[in-house]
């Protein structure tokens, strides 16, 4: 745990020192309405939804065949998003969308004085184990992403709004694995 | 109006990004508004003191497919050219719950925590390490669950013709289902954030 917190120079401060006052988060449903309509204008405009983990499988790939190119071309997987080498596989509309997600996110939290170098986590935990759980979830989160074909965006969102079976079970699911697993790791967040 | 636009030829693929990239702005502007860069308000979510993810999920799917609905309808939107995932009953069901298990455990989603890294948040760029760091585990193991990731094949199958019920009846039924889980999350996250100033 001790060397993962050695990595970070600077030590990171968990409880906010409130210089500034953050603006409080908007209204959900107001933010639901919006994101709804972003998603709309995305069926419009493009004739496909948002997406997330399409975009980090596409970096994923590009580093393995960095990496070892030989292996890379024999994976079935990992050649399927390199393509057949004509076009540069980051050259994605998923990692340019995901981009776009990284400047808006970082926009609207300036613009509301929340951007703050800090570690989420309940009161009761360590940062060093908060960030040990965030790699393990999102490995759990990588895999099961893969494994249905798209991430809470990509199937939860764009497949729920299409009306699309196999994405309303996924939803389901997803629901259903957190509120079993929720009970374990509640000293994380409470 | 033809639209979706892009499959309709209106612009070209160098256009597309651009628009992708606009597009995620938005995307990540709303999440952000929405509190989503913030692990500790997602997870509350599962522990009902904080309903946001259900309420903000449930409106924009909502809104998303009344505004689909109408545009097929009164014929602007042609919704056969509008892409979705085939269904595949099991592997989907199981990386559903996968998936879940992450998002408790990590407290972020893929999108969620590119919002959270971008707003300064250590532990959201950490979870994308992770969600890479699992899709490679996956990459690697993919030859040999392949037989299973290809089951359950059940092509493209939406609620309406799976329940064989109509389009119209099957948007009226989620309409229904959204507003009674937004009356039951306001009242759950009344009750559970009183219980949890008592306890304090």
């Amino acid at each position: 745990m001790r060397t993962i917190s050695a990595l970070f120079p600077k030590k990171i401060k968990v409880e906010e020192l409130t210089a500034i006052e953050a603006k409080p988060y908007s209204n959900p449903y107001l933010v639901g309405f919006g994101l709804g309509l972003v998603l709309l204008a995305t069926f419009v405009i493009m004739g496909r939804g948002l997406g997330a983990s399409g975009a980090m499988s596409s970096i994923v790939a590009v580093t393995v065949d960095k990496l070892s190119p030989e292996y890379a071309s024999q994976n079935s997987f990992f050649k399927n998003y390199l393509g057949d080498g004509t076009t540069n596989p980051l050259k994605d509309w998923l990692v340019f969308e995901v981009l776009g997600v990284f400047v808006g996110g970082f926009i609207s939290a300036l613009l509301a004085g929340r951007i703050k170098r800090t570690v989420e986590k309940g009161p009761h935990i360590s940062t060093s184990l908060r960030l040990v759980f965030a790699f393990v979830g999102g490995s759990f989160m990588g895999f099961g992403a893969m494994l249905a074909r798209g991430c809470t965006s990509g199937q939860a969102l764009t497949g729920g709004a299409l009306l699309n079976l196999g994405s309303w079970v996924f939803m389901l699911m997803v629901f259903a694995g957190a509120y079993a697993m929720a009970y374990f790791i509640r000293r994380q967040w409470l | 109006m033809n639209a979706p636009f892009f499959k309709f030829g209106f612009f070209g693929n160098e256009v597309s990004l651009i628009l992708a990239f606009v597009i995620g702005i938005a995307f990540g502007f709303a999440l952000e508004r929405g509190g989503f860069g913030n692990a500790r308000i997602l997870a509350a979510q599962f522990y009902f003191t904080d309903m946001r993810v259900l309420k903000v999920m449930f409106t924009a799917i909502v809104t998303a497919m009344l505004g689909v609905y109408y545009l097929t309808w009164i014929g602007w939107l042609d919704l056969s050219l509008v892409y979705i995932s085939d269904t595949y009953m099991l592997p989907q069901a199981l990386g559903g719950f996968i998936l879940g298990v992450g998002f408790v455990i990590g407290g972020y989603c893929p999108g969620t925590s590119v919002v959270s890294f971008a707003s300064g948040r250590l532990d959201g760029l950490i979870f994308i390490l992770g969600v890479m760091f699992g899709i490679f585990v996956f990459g690697v193991v993919f030859p040999l669950i392949n037989s299973f990731y290809y089951s359950t094949y059940m092509g493209k199958v939406t609620l309406q013709e799976w329940s064989d019920t109509s389009y119209g009846f099957m948007v009226f039924l989620v309409v229904v289902m959204a507003l009674a889980a937004f009356v039951v999350a306001e009242k759950v996250e009344k009750k559970m954030s009183e219980k949890l100033k008592v306890s304090k």
